[in-house]
């Protein structure tokens, strides 16, 4: 450690020692000075554009960018005098002079990073008046997501993470000066472009630039028609990060409020997508298997997480036949409740209406995909985010955290702590392997942690013996780690047997519609580990850990499917994919 | 709303493979994407779609990372030339002697704007900086005929020469 070299300088009077190479901005926070920033995003964003972390080095021509600027050896750097106090201040009145100020509605009200500049340093919202640079009519070409630009501050937080992070740069900063707008090529609409519907984009945007379609109205509709059987059911990583909506610490799992809150929004039964992720488990571990013992496309990838199904089908078309033919969890779920539990109850599929709780915006277009029908009716009907359902519930006026807790509704409820992992990168591989090696090898396991394929990094690699053989396996979460492991099977140079891909960073706990976290928040809390822990947490407390031990997923397969991979079971709870193009 | 100049893209086969022995040398340089582009426009003389997805193909990056560069820079165009290449002189001696009415007439005539093309790539029109003879202000050209002292009045006449 002796060969990094150490910096002296004061910041407000205070010394500060830092390596060399640190930015004004990290040695301010060392001295417990926060400097604002808006266009930053550490590693990825650090453009010093938007000059709202602006500070004064003495000597310095001019003020400077702090989240680019490198301390040197005998710096003073004043961070919050008058004259930059002002500065940051008139930089923020130009940004309200082009941003359409309808606050008080927008959907990011009071979780809105311009807003709370704007706030702290007492704006005029009308000190400058002038032109507007952006055509008001949002782009709606999609079934999941709305771009407003007039709200856009051009930060650039959406394209880092589309280019850098997800590596698919389907948006960009467009013409220059005046005019200069965050699109895509040729200005097209997105729903024109090969994006994969991730919502990462919505996760940084610190305005209401970028937010969801929103299904809100149609399930309210749905439980307005006397007609409607409605059924709700939230996926497994929404009971790990609702709470934050209501204030609550990240990695607060509050799934007995979350089903209180639905019970009384009305739905007619609150069942649970974790089943769904039990029922996938069995599918694909007997795929697996089945594909390993027949000779079959080798290595078998997830199909959970609908974003990669779209990157792969415009990036990597020639990997569909590794992908599992197996429906998503939302999906098995949906169809699931429009066959066995319509017929069993005695109700007509077309009076189901399926409403699914995602940490996703892709499961939006995902419903509406081909060969999602399973009953002849779409398998699920609406699909909003862990956003949409907060706001649901507070504009209902339930006190979320005043609520008592609540059991799941039967038999759909019923679920495992295999499902309940589905939500963390690593979680589906995890599940599949305690029933495949299970399978294999004819024991039970005796420890149920398969701690390799746990944890944050964005590829995982692991080999486990089982009855003799050697099982090899890899995950990878956000699309840059993705397209590592496609790159890799592309050229053959791949001995996988199974591969997990979660197109989000650290797989759905971190989706595009989960709740969304400030830039400083994002930066110095481990929110994906935290909101990670609640799922594993849950797991190692549940009577029962293994998917096959579902006791109503054991049900389905006795009174209806017969045994996973059946000709019935391929019907309902499989689907196909396409090649896309990209232009 | 995406933009595209209307006009049918025909490039040929020489063109396409004159721009891929470029790009493949381009495509080992770093910051290879502007000089791809230039020798691009060089090849096509313009930008459009087509030319702009090969590039994106062999340099390895998305369109939009294409687009992004040819949408800032004042010098590409995605748009072609016409047959006719009529300019208006916007310079300062041209615009006090109304330079600015007969644009407005040319556009008014040919249904487009300065920058656009028409649909059958036989008219495009140019707002141009000062070339140079003032003395003939205000000054419109058409390929390299060159018309001055003219008025408003006198373009229907001028454009119907070259029908």
């Amino acid at each position: 450690m002796s060969d990094i070299k150490m910096v002296n300088l004061k910041i407000n009077g205070l010394d500060v020692t830092v390596p060399a190479g640190t930015t004004i901005l990290e040695a301010a926070k060392v001295a417990g000075i926060n400097i604002p920033t808006l266009c930053y995003m550490k590693g990825i964003n650090e453009i010093g554009a938007c000059r709202v972390c602006v500070v004064e080095v003495k000597g310095a021509r001019s003020m400077v960018a702090s989240c680019v600027y490198p301390v040197s050896e005998g710096m003073e750097v004043v961070t919050s005098s008058d004259k930059v106090i002002e500065a940051r201040k008139t930089t923020l009145e130009l940004l309200l002079s082009d941003h359409k100020k309808e606050c008080l509605s927008c959907e990011r009200n009071l979780n809105c990073e311009l807003q709370k500049l704007s706030l702290e340093y007492g704006c005029d919202t009308k000190r400058f008046q002038g032109a507007t640079s952006k055509e008001d009519i949002p782009d709606v070409s999609t079934d999941y997501l709305v771009r407003d630009n007039t709200k856009c501050v051009l930060c650039r937080r959406c394209v880092a993470v589309c280019n850098k992070i997800q590596e698919v740069a389907v948006i960009g900063a467009n013409e220059r000066g005046f005019k200069t707008n965050v699109s895509c090529a040729f200005e097209e609409d997105i729903g024109n472009s090969p994006c994969v519907a991730c919502g990462q984009c919505i996760n940084v945007c610190p305005t209401g630039a970028l937010t969801e379609k929103s299904e809100i109205a149609n399930v309210k509709k749905a439980l307005a028609d006397p007609e409607k059987i409605v059924i709700v059911a939230p996926a497994p990583a929404v009971r790990a990060t609702l709470g934050e909506e209501f204030g609550n610490p990240i990695g607060t799992n509050v799934e007995g409020k979350m089903i209180t809150a639905l019970k009384r929004l009305g739905f007619d039964k609150v069942f649970d997508v974790n089943l769904g992720a039990d029922l996938t488990i069995m599918e694909e571990a007997t795929e697996l298997l089945e594909r390993i013992q027949k000779g079959g496309k080798l290595p078998m990838i997830t199909s959970c997480s609908p974003g990669w199904i779209r990157y792969m089908e415009f990036y990597y078309p020639d990997l569909i036949e590794n992908v599992s033919s197996g429906k998503s969890p939302q999906q098995m779920f949906g169809a699931v409740c429009k066959t066995y539990w319509a017929e069993k109850n005695g109700i007509d599929p077309k009076n189901i209406y399926v409403v699914t709780v995602m940490p996703c915006i892709a499961k939006k277009f995902e419903k509406k995909r081909d060969n999602q029908a399973a009953s002849g009716y779409p398998d699920v009907d609406a699909s909003i985010t862990t956003r949409e359902l907060a706001r649901l519930i507070k504009e209902k006026g339930i006190m979320f955290n005043e609520l008592p807790d609540s059991e799941l509704d039967n038999p759909l409820g019923e679920f495992t702590g295999a499902g309940v992992i589905f939500g963390a990168t690593g979680g589906v591989m995890e599940a599949a392997l305690r029933t495949a090696v299970e399978t294999i090898s004819g024991k039970e396991l005796g420890k149920l942690d398969f701690n390799e394929v746990r944890g944050m990094e964005g590829v995982k690699e692991a080999s486990y013996e089982v009855a003799g053989k050697t099982i090899k396996v890899a995950v990878a979460s956000g699309l840059s780690n993705a397209k590592i492991i496609c790159e890799k099977i592309r050229n053959g140079e791949a001995d996988y047997q199974f591969v997990e891909i979660m197109c989000c960073p650290g797989g759905c706990i971190n989706g595009g519609g989960q709740p969304i976290l400030d830039s400083y928040t994002r930066r110095n809390v481990d929110y994906k580990t935290l909101r990670a822990k609640a799922l594993y947490n849950q797991d190692a407390s549940s009577k029962i850990r293994k998917s096959h031990e579902n006791k109503a997923v054991q049900g389905l397969y006795n009174e209806y499917f017969g045994k996973p991979g059946s000709h019935k079971a391929h019907e309902i709870l499989h689907t196909t994919y396409v090649a896309r193009k990209k232009y | 709303m995406a933009k595209t100049s209307g006009v049918p893209f025909q490039g040929t086969k020489e063109q396409e493979v004159a721009l891929r022995e470029k790009l493949a040398e381009l495509k080992k340089v770093q910051g290879g994407l502007m000089p791809a582009l230039q020798e691009a426009q060089a090849i096509y003389g313009y930008l459009p779609k087509e030319v702009q997805i090969i590039v994106a193909e062999e340099l390895g990056v998305s369109l939009e990372e294409v687009y992004g560069v040819v949408s800032f820079y004042a010098q590409f165009s995605i748009v072609p030339k016409g047959k006719y290449k009529i300019g208006v002189c916007l310079g300062t001696a041209c615009y006090v002697k109304g330079s600015g009415d007969l644009l407005a007439e040319v556009e008014k005539q040919l249904g487009i704007k300065a920058g656009g093309i028409t649909p059958d790539g036989k008219w495009s029109i140019e707002a141009t900086r000062c070339i140079g003879c003032c003395g003939l202000a205000p000054v419109m050209t058409i390929n390299e005929d060159v018309y001055g002292r003219i008025g408003p009045k006198e373009v229907a006449g001028i454009l119907a020469k070259y029908n």
